[in-house]
């Protein structure tokens, strides 16, 4: 479904992804862990088409389309979702017209017919379920004054409204409760199929324990230095994560 | 009668002898601009005396006045003496049929939803579409005289109400006030004329739209509205729709006056042609629109969303005479391109515990200026005068300029206003957000700015929120990305 190969990519003059290879294939789930600043929230955002990314080298291909020639709002249609770090606030829209916006936008793409007011609501309250939202929520401007864990969990419910094929999720973890973070992996869980993917960014084991990758892989500095199972998780829990620096550090003097 | 008729005999022979002739059957007023042409409107329009003298009287006035200078926009001087004053209502024009319409601007209408039908209507072809909305205007105005309300056109108050359009006209907005106001005294063509008994509620929203006169009322527009105590209207004035108008310069006065307890909610959705996008052509536009809350616990809301004209010059205000009264000023000015809007309100708080609340919503894209100009003034005697005014400005791109002058002068130590500013920029990561859950930017934009103007939009009546949305999102095409 998705093959990145040697995916170079650069902010003002910065290189910050140094040749990442990754293959993703349909029903699977690949956790990407890494330091701060490693570089996997810019690997989200190059997927996603944030322009103030330069790609300087390499290519992404999805569903058999070179995801980089395509424009944000049409890699979106296709079916690449991403639940942001840090969404934004727009004030004055509400969630609900913010959505409904957005889903007959993409089910033009996806050559169905634009929902009515009353399907579109019936399909949010179905939605809505999965991540126990509540309806109060949604009226209100989108993400203004929500607090971390609500935020996070407004973008898993979108992801439910616009039934992506590749679902990247960036530290979704991260401002969660416990609570919170059951239910939202319950969510992202049963949102899973076989034709859909999932690429869950975090920096902790713990979401883990939830939701479950079939791989787990390690950026530093802008590569994927690390390939392995959950079990590799579960080692830089234990060990943190300079071993591997010193791993890549020895090999590169070598 | 016949007295009238004799003095504006002398007075047009008077013009004769300066070599200066007129032709009665003539549907337009020659160019040009000195007394005879006040006559001559005033005789085609058999204008009884006092208003003629009104008429000149202000004409004199503004001789002796000089354009005002002091507004943030730039224009070339307009040569006043090269317009036409007086233009009646355009009869079934001949042979001009849709194909000759400019097809840049059928994109347009049909973007916004407008029938082909309310096309014709609104480049001054067919008739059909105008009939009909005088076939609206007679249902309606069953329903209204039975309540006394009086709802028709300027010309016609003159004639059948001349009581009230004498006590009334002028006593809000003096011929005095500015240059504008007191040209558009000496020449006004026509308007409206709205007057709501005591005690009753209009039981529908007043509209010009619904009047044949609407369409071409023309440059010099006079509307005058009058609430009697405890009663209440809703006017929206003008254009749901894009109207193109080749008049260069509007310069319209509108008078509200309320009485004790009344309530006159004025919204307004302007739009007309802003000039290209190089800055060339479009309207200027010059208006005065002043209320009055005469009475205590009087209310006057005025409600703005200029997205058109090449320059905007306005300024809708109230006069919080009476003690409790209130005023509201809740607008929404874009612009984009090279327009240029100079826009505001002033609050000038008179009696006790009287109110005033500013919603000014600002929008600036491509080189265009957009300023905000707002005087609270509280007097001496208004004991607890309140006031909130907020003004937002913002941005897109960073060629376009945004401004703010507020201006308040308190004499009475037990006022409270405050002012609140802010001036954003339309972010990139709002963008992005909505790009990446599939939105194209362009509606995007169109979100986020209805979003901000959402304060604002809220006080409009729902189909004219509506009409408003799609007016703001086809301002503002193609300003990002
Ligand atoms: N606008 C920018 N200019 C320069 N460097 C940036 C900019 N944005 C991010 N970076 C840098 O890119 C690196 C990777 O950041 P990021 O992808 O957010 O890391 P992670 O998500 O792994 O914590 C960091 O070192 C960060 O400082
Ligand atoms: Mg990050």
């Amino acid at each position: 479904m998705l093959s990145i190969k040697n995916l170079h990519a650069s902010i003002e003059g910065t290189e910050i992804l140094r040749g990442i290879n990754l293959e993703v294939k349909a029903g699977e789930v690949h956790a990407i862990m890494g330091p701060n600043g490693s570089g996997k929230s810019t690997l989200a955002s190059v997927l996603a088409g944030r322009e103030e990314y330069e790609v300087t080298d390499g290519e992404v291909i999805f569903k058999g389309k070179n995801l980089l020639d395509l424009a944000p709002e049409v890699r979106a249609r296709e079916g690449v979702f991403l639940a942001f770090q840090y969404p934004v606030e727009i004030p004055g829209v509400s969630s609900t017209n913010f959505l409904r916006t957005a889903v007959n936008q993409v089910r033009e793409y996806r050559g169905l017919e634009a929902l009515d007011a009353v399907k579109f609501l019936t399909l949010m309250k179905e939605k809505m379920k999965l991540v126990e939202i509540d309806q109060k929520l949604l009226s209100r401007s989108l993400n203004e004054g929500f607090s971390g864990g609500e935020k996070k969990r407004n973008e898993i419910f979108q992801m439910a409204m616009l039934d992506p094929t590749l679902s990247i999720l960036d530290e979704t973890d991260s401002g969660l409760d416990i609570d919170a973070l059951r239910i939202v992996s319950n969510g992202v869980n049963q949102l899973k199929s076989d034709k859909n993917a999932t690429i869950v960014v975090t920096h902790y084991q713990r979401l883990l324990d939830y939701i479950v990758p079939d791989y787990v892989h390690v950026l530093f500095k802008g590569r994927i230095v690390k390939s392995g199972t959950k079990d590799l998780a579960l080692e830089l829990e234990e060990k943190g994560y300079d071993w591997i620096k010193e791993e890549v550090d020895s090999a590169a003097t070598v | 009668m016949s007295k009238d008729n004799s003095i504006l005999e002398e007075f047009t022979s008077k013009e004769y002898e300066h070599g200066w002739s007129v032709n009665f059957e003539a549907d337009e007023a020659p160019i040009g601009l000195n007394e005879g042409i006040i006559q001559w409107i005033s005789a085609k329009k058999e204008e009884p005396k006092w208003l003629l003298e009104w008429r000149l009287k202000a004409f004199r006035i503004w001789l002796t006045m000089t354009e005002p200078e002091w507004a943030n926009v730039n224009y070339p001087k307009i040569n006043l003496q090269g317009l036409r004053y007086y233009s009646a209502p355009k009869q079934k024009k001949s042979a001009k049929n849709l194909d000759e319409i400019d097809p840049e601007l059928i994109a347009i209408y049909e973007r916004l939803g407008i029938s082909l039908n309310e096309q014709k209507r609104l480049e001054g072809i067919a008739v059909d579409a105008v009939l009909d909305s005088v076939s609206v205007a007679t249902t309606f105005r069953g329903t209204l005289s039975k309540l006394g309300i009086v709802f028709c056109s300027f010309s016609e108050a003159v004639k059948e109400h001349p009581d009230l359009v004498k006590k009334y006209l002028g006593s809000v907005v003096p011929m005095t006030d500015n240059y504008y106001a007191a040209l558009n005294s000496a020449v006004f063509s026509d308007g409206s004329f709205c007057y709501i008994p005591k005690g009753v509620r209009c039981p529908m929203e007043l509209s010009t739209y619904f009047r044949i006169n609407a369409a071409n009322t023309g440059q010099f527009e006079r509307t005058l509205i009058v609430a009697e105590d405890e009663s209440y209207v809703s006017y929206l004035e003008g254009c749901t729709a894009p109207q193109r108008d080749e008049n260069q310069l509007h310069a319209a006065v509108v008078e509200i006056y309320a009485g004790a307890h009344a309530e006159v909610k004025y919204s307004t959705v302007q739009n007309w042609f802003p000039g290209d996008k190089n800055g060339k052509g479009g309207i200027y536009n010059f208006v005065t629109k002043r209320g009055i809350c005469a009475g205590d616990y009087a209310k006057i809301s005025w409600t703005q969303v200029e997205t058109g004209s090449a320059v905007t010059w306005k300024y809708p205000s109230c006069i919080l005479k009476g003690d409790h009264s209130i005023g509201e000023f809740y607008s929404v000015a874009v612009t984009n391109n090279y327009q240029q809007a100079d826009t505001g309100t002033k609050m000038i708080h008179i009696g006790k515990n009287t109110k005033s609340r500013i919603v000014s919503k600002g929008i600036s894209a491509g080189k265009s200026q957009n300023s905000y100009r707002g005087q609270v003034q509280v007097m001496k005697r208004a004991d607890n005068a309140r006031n909130f005014s907020q003004c937002d400005s913002l941005l897109m791109g960073d060629r376009c300029g945004a401004h703010t002058f507020p201006y308040i002068d308190i004499n009475n130590a037990s006022a409270k206003v405050e002012h609140e500013a802010t001036t954003s920029k339309i972010g990139e990561d709002q963008i992005f957000y909505c790009n990446q859950r599939g939105i194209a930017t362009e509606d995007a934009v169109a979100l986020i700015v209805n979003g901000y103007a959402k304060e604002v939009l809220n006080q409009l009546p729902m189909e004219f929120a509506v009409e408003a949305q799609k007016l703001l999102a086809l301002t503002l095409e193609g300003s990002v990305g």
